[in-house]
């Protein structure tokens, strides 16, 4: 990739609002790597909660604003897969080629890194036990890594990237790819299954010593840690941004 | 509205209830999802299979009029007797007559969704025919008096002792005792004499091939097969998109169904049935009840390529969490929910919701039907449509006047993040659905926004 090239930076609203160390670790690997990368401030939230719960009809409020802060950018990245498929698939304004043209240069951070910036080695040092949450988005949407219903090659650009990580210790789970349950609106007007979906992936880390889960989505991440910090679990969350940004 | 009715959430709650049972449904059907991947990865071409077949239904289903007119031609010619239904009430009365016709009232049945979804049983019973089903999980829920909660295993969420229960007292077997084998020979004595006394059957359909005429039906006890070889009148009936062109399409069909099924190489029995034995009727009935319908939906015309394999509930996490009940149709989990609504939009308005949209579905589904974005889609049109809880309807303007103004958005972060750290009790606490099993995050500082405008302006 040509350095010069402008990157704009996406952060959801709720890792905005939530979890700013994931955004700034993020922000910080990117510059590690020599990337160009803005992160334009009037940005607030892709329109997903409201697309997903049957109204993307009020999401073009949304839809104006990212087009006015991201236009610009050669590429934009996102600490998401989630947020990124959305813009990807549903982003709708009145000019369809500028949509077409948002599609094809929006970036979950771990393919940004594998596919365009083509990272083979990372500096990065994480001493602990780390069990990887596969976000459906990402996964079955974005095809970060392949998916276990599917008979294909095996791959993943997140562990090919956490693989890269010194004296980190990865877990082996017993179902690598089932869905955590949050779910957007889900995890709330479903509550009763997303908390049991929610408890069965946290106890199958749990079970195989993972000290921390990881994952491209914080939103499946801020559920798990609900779900560990109400029974007082050990094992924590964090982003794969904060692990590939270690020192 | 949606509220009044007991919809997938307050069902899947009460399913919750006994969370260990919760654990042993989900991996009960687990393990036969395993059992699928196993045996789908030992046919290399696995996913080359997969486009064969959705492209063979892709191709019916453009051309479904003139397969169907082919179809009904050959079977004519073969000498069974073709019969059309508009809706499920049209389909009851035809083998209500065909019945009164013959002076049967009493019927023998092996599986069929299609009779499921036509509440068949609940009509001939109002009208005196009293039906026995054959298929060893129907006819356990049907002891039970419950609809099948799966299209493939329909007492699947039963456990033994329960079944045990259910044949003492109605099949007289030894109270407390749930040996499965003990059970199954109970079963079958009882439902040997059933076919034996039986002069009248129905099946289902699985494929019906337009080149031949003929039909094929798959089970795995041979149930269909007892019944329709012991009876003087085989009636089947079909929804119109079990069509297939011609006899060598069932080389890709028959390897996918009951491999995403079930994980078994191929059913038991896949019995073709071309014309009546001598002194035999052989009726068909082909069913619309809403597939034409569902035809003229652009954005859902292709879940008629469903074969009824039931691999997406096998999957389906939240399936598997809630029960086939909780989806209060006859079809239960993503297929269902994606069939349902084109039924009555408003009854069941819920069931497109009732999913994480993980996908998991769309990737084990054999014949490819974009399953998670059918569900995404009819959140749109139920909607649109007016069906939404109203309560909803006004927390989402409220969240897309937030969103669309950076101002508004920033303002409003900053004071949740306050209300969070200096009044947590206003949220923490039994009105809030996240609090119930979940604590919420910790409120930090500065958003990134903020610490943003800080280190790097």
């Amino acid at each position: 990739m040509n350095i010069k090239m402008k990157v704009g930076l996406f952060i959801p609203c709720y890792v905005d609002q939530f979890y700013p160390n994931a955004a700034i670790a993020t922000l910080q690997l990117l510059e590690k790597l020599g990337v160009n990368v803005t992160y334009p401030a009037n940005q607030t939230c892709c329109g997903q909660p409201m697309a997903n719960s049957g109204f993307e009809h009020l999401t073009s409020g949304c839809n104006t604003l990212f087009m006015a802060n991201f236009k610009e950018f050669d590429y934009i990245v996102a600490p998401s897969g989630s947020c990124v498929l959305h813009i990807k698939e549903h982003i709708h304004t009145p000019n369809h080629e500028d949509d077409k043209n948002i599609s094809g240069k929006i970036y979950e951070l771990t393919e940004f890194l594998t596919d365009v910036l083509k990272v083979t080695h990372l500096t990065s040092n994480f001493p602990h036990r780390v069990g990887l949450h596969q976000s459906c988005h990402g996964q079955r949407g974005l095809h970060i890594s392949q998916m276990s219903e599917l008979v294909e090659a095996p791959y993943s650009k997140p562990q090919t990237l956490l693989n890269m990580v010194q004296n980190i210790e990865m877990i082996t789970l017993k179902r690598k790819d089932e869905c955590c349950g949050f779910g957007g609106t889900f995890c709330v007007t479903e509550e009763a299954v997303s908390a049991k979906m929610g408890k069965d992936r946290v106890l199958d880390h749990e079970n195989n010593g993972a000290e921390y889960i990881t994952g491209v989505d914080l939103s499946c991440l801020m559920h798990l840690e609900g779900i560990l910090k109400r029974k007082n679990s050990k094992t924590k969350v964090i982003h794969i941004a904060e692990i590939l940004n270690a020192s | 509205m949606i509220q009044e009715l007991k919809h997938h959430a307050t069902l899947a709650d009460d399913f919750n209830q006994n969370e260990d049972r919760v654990g042993w449904h989900d991996d009960t059907l687990w393990w036969i999802r395993e059992k699928r991947d196993k045996i789908a990865w030992q046919v290399p071409d696995w996913e080359l299979l997969r486009d064969a077949a959705s492209n063979i239904k892709d191709h019916v289903l453009s051309n479904l009029n003139p397969y169907l007119v082919q179809f009904e031609a050959n079977a004519i010619a073969n000498g069974i007797t073709v019969h059309w239904a508009a809706d499920a009430a049209e389909h009851n009365q035809i083998v209500l007559n065909i019945l009164r016709e013959k002076e049967i009232n009493k019927l023998v049945k092996s599986k069929s969704m299609l009779t499921e979804e036509c509440h068949l049983n609940d009509f001939l019973a109002e009208n005196g025919v009293d039906v026995i089903d054959s298929d060893l999980g129907e006819r356990i829920v049907q002891l039970a008096e419950e609809p099948p909660s799966h299209i493939v295993l329909p007492c699947i969420h039963k456990k033994k002792e329960e079944i045990g229960q259910l044949f003492h007292k109605h099949l007289g077997t030894p109270e407390g005792n749930s040996d499965p084998q003990l059970l199954t020979e109970a079963a079958r004595h009882h439902l040997r004499e059933t076919f034996l006394s039986r002069k009248a059957t129905v099946t289902g359909i699985n494929f019906a091939v337009a080149e031949t005429g003929e039909f094929v039906v798959c089970t795995n006890e041979g149930n269909a097969d007892m019944g329709a070889h012991l009876a003087d009148v085989h009636i089947a009936c079909m929804g119109i998109e079990k069509i297939i062109p011609e006899r060598k399409d069932l080389g890709v069909f028959l390897r996918l169904l009951a491999r995403s099924a079930t994980g078994q190489p191929i059913t038991t029995y896949s019995s073709h049935f071309k014309k009546p034995r001598e002194n035999q009727e052989m009726h068909i009935i082909l069913v619309d009840n809403g597939r034409t319908k569902q035809l003229g939906r652009e954005d859902f015309r292709n879940s008629l390529k469903c074969i009824r394999c039931g691999a997406c509930m096998n999957t389906c996490p939240v399936y598997r969490r809630s029960g086939g009940h909780s989806y209060h149709y006859a079809i239960t989990g993503p297929i269902g929910a994606i069939l349902a609504p084109n039924l009555d939009m408003e009854k069941y308005a819920d069931l497109p919701f009732a999913s994480t949209l993980c996908g998991s579905c769309t990737n084990v589904c054999p014949v490819k039907i974009d399953i998670h974005q059918q569900l995404y889609k009819w959140r749109q049109v139920i909607v649109q449509s007016g069906y939404a809880p109203k309560a909803k309807v006004l927390s989402m303007k409220a969240m897309a006047f937030t969103f669309s103004s950076p101002f508004v958005y920033h303002t409003a972060g900053k004071m949740g993040r306050a209300v969070l750290k200096y009044a947590p009790f206003t949220v923490n606490n039994k009105f809030n659905p996240w609090y119930k099993q979940r604590d919420m995050p910790e409120p930090p500082s500065a958003s990134f926004g903020e610490w943003y405008k800080k280190n790097r302006n």
